[in-house]
């Protein structure tokens, strides 16, 4: 269990610096709160913490799962068709370029101030990370597979789901991992819009309170969040790549 | 064996050039490949042998080819060949059952699990036929690559080079085994090792720069003892033969 060790140790440096920070710059608690008074803050308010961490995790676990499924089928639709690679590309890497913040006013106006335009964000924000690194993997088959499948009378669409899916499972795995880490950006950001729920809209709540002890907090847990989920991908996608190779 | 060979075996001609980009690869040749026998492709890398036999199995190449290549039946290839490479090609996720009835899986056939299991006992895997690929050995990984050819169980197997990466000991002991099961039908084998030629050859094709050569395979049947004088001779003879400048 030395990972767990290093982990406790990492955590105990980070909080003494921060402590450090707090003594050596005299910042008064409501610029700079100390940890203790965040983990005061924390154990007052962790029902209200919880209640709004609940409402994020659950716009997470949907974008996540709808962003991931979407990117999956886009990228084996594009390594079926070349003429759908042709025309989706550009758009998919135009569609990059766009700031994912600035599109967030516009889908709140679409879908709204409840779950439905933080599902929204976090699926667009996951969604050509899992496309990209999957095609990657589906156009990275080792050619010998490719033609075994063709002598063996394989159709197309054979060849993709028992040859190329399977053996582009870990650029799959890669770029859900990235998911993990990318769609509780997506969600808090659509919280910060419009929202009346959320870690997100609490931070905002509790910055403009001046309970910056509490903002810590939250921010602290979302953090706590993503690092969950994403151990909780690492696991899963360490499975598929191990039951795959 | 319950296993039955196929009742007509097929020879092959290839005839034609190849050119990549403009420049030739090999100038126009013509290859017979015998009826229920080992043709056995000789010579060294990049000359051209393994183009040869992807276009024989259809398999897509960046070569432009002027010629033709027909079956002694008259009729298409495509469908009748099986194919094995230097690489055994096991799909790592999938069990050593599962890499013999891959055919069948890929085609939405029925995957004859008996059958498969027949193979897996010819080639002396049994207490392995669960095992992925990544706990069996070299050899082993070419065993059940030569199952699954077996399961396929067409009338012109194409092998590139299939022996070429095992050790000396392995190596004779899979030629062995290839050379008994694969009886009976008709066998082309692009290869580069000299020694292979003249143990498992019918007949004997050198292809070099100056381009293809028939040679005389050794007045044995195959497969030849690894110590035979005139296999060794043969073996001799066609090394000197790959080592003479273009």
């Amino acid at each position: 269990m030395g990972g767990w060790r290093s982990g406790i140790l990492a955590a105990a440096l980070g909080l003494s610096v921060w402590q450090g920070v707090v003594w050596a710059t005299g910042l008064p608690h409501f610029i700079l709160p100390g940890p203790l008074r965040v983990a005061a803050a924390f154990v007052d308010s962790w029902e209200l913490i919880a209640e709004h961490a609940v409402v994020t995790m659950g716009e997470v676990l949907i974008g996540l799962s709808l962003g991931a499924t979407l990117g999956a089928i886009t990228a084996v639709q594009l390594a079926m068709s070349p003429s759908a690679r042709a025309l989706a590309r550009p758009i998919l890497v135009f569609s990059q370029a766009v700031p994912v913040f600035a599109l967030a006013p516009i889908l709140t106006l679409w879908f709204g101030y409840g779950l439905w335009s933080k599902v929204a964000m976090a699926v667009l924000i996951i969604y050509f990370p899992v496309a990209s690194s999957f095609f990657d993997g589906l156009s990275r088959t080792p050619p010998g597979w490719l033609d075994l499948a063709r002598t063996m009378g394989a159709s197309p669409a054979r060849i993709m789901w028992s040859v190329r899916i399977p053996a582009a499972t870990p650029s799959l795995a890669s770029g859900l991992r990235l998911a993990a880490v990318y769609a509780p950006i997506g969600a808090v950001i659509g919280e910060w819009v419009g929202a009346s729920q959320g870690l997100g809209y609490l931070m905002l709540l509790a910055n403009g309170r001046a309970k910056i002890d509490l903002m810590f907090a939250a921010t602290i847990s979302l953090a706590l969040m993503t690092v969950l989920l994403y151990a909780a991908m690492d696991q899963l996608c360490k499975y598929l790549t191990e039951r795959m190779s | 064996m319950t296993h039955a060979r196929p009742s007509i075996a097929l020879g092959i001609r290839f005839s034609g050039g190849c050119r990549i980009d403009g420049a030739t690869l090999f100038s126009p040749l013509s290859l017979e490949i015998g009826a229920g026998e080992w043709t056995c492709l000789l010579g060294p890398s990049g000359v051209g042998k393994s183009t040869v036999l992807r276009l024989i199995a259809g398999l897509a190449t960046a070569m432009e080819f002027d010629g033709e290549i027909t079956a002694s039946d008259g009729q298409p290839l495509e469908g009748r060949i099986a194919y094995m490479a230097q690489s055994d090609l096991l799909l790592p996720w999938l069990d050593v059952l599962g890499n013999v009835t891959l055919g069948a899986s890929l085609r939405g056939a029925k995957r004859e699990k008996d059958r498969a299991q027949r193979m897996i006992a010819r080639v002396g895997l049994s207490a392995h036929a669960h095992k992925r690929p990544s706990q069996l050995s070299g050899g082993q990984r070419q065993r059940v690559a030569l199952a699954r050819t077996l399961m396929e169980d067409r009338p012109v197997i194409l092998l590139d080079e299939p022996f070429s990466a095992l050790d000396a000991r392995t190596r004779a002991e899979m030629q062995e085994l290839a050379a008994e099961l694969l009886a009976g039908r008709t066998v082309l084998l692009v290869t580069h090792d000299p020694a292979e030629a003249a143990r498992l050859s019918h007949r004997i094709a050198v292809l070099t720069e100056a381009g293809l050569t028939p040679i005389e395979p050794p007045s044995t049947p195959p497969i030849r003892p690894v110590d035979d004088p005139e296999t060794l001779a043969r073996q001799g003879a066609l090394l000197r033969m790959l080592r003479e400048p273009a």
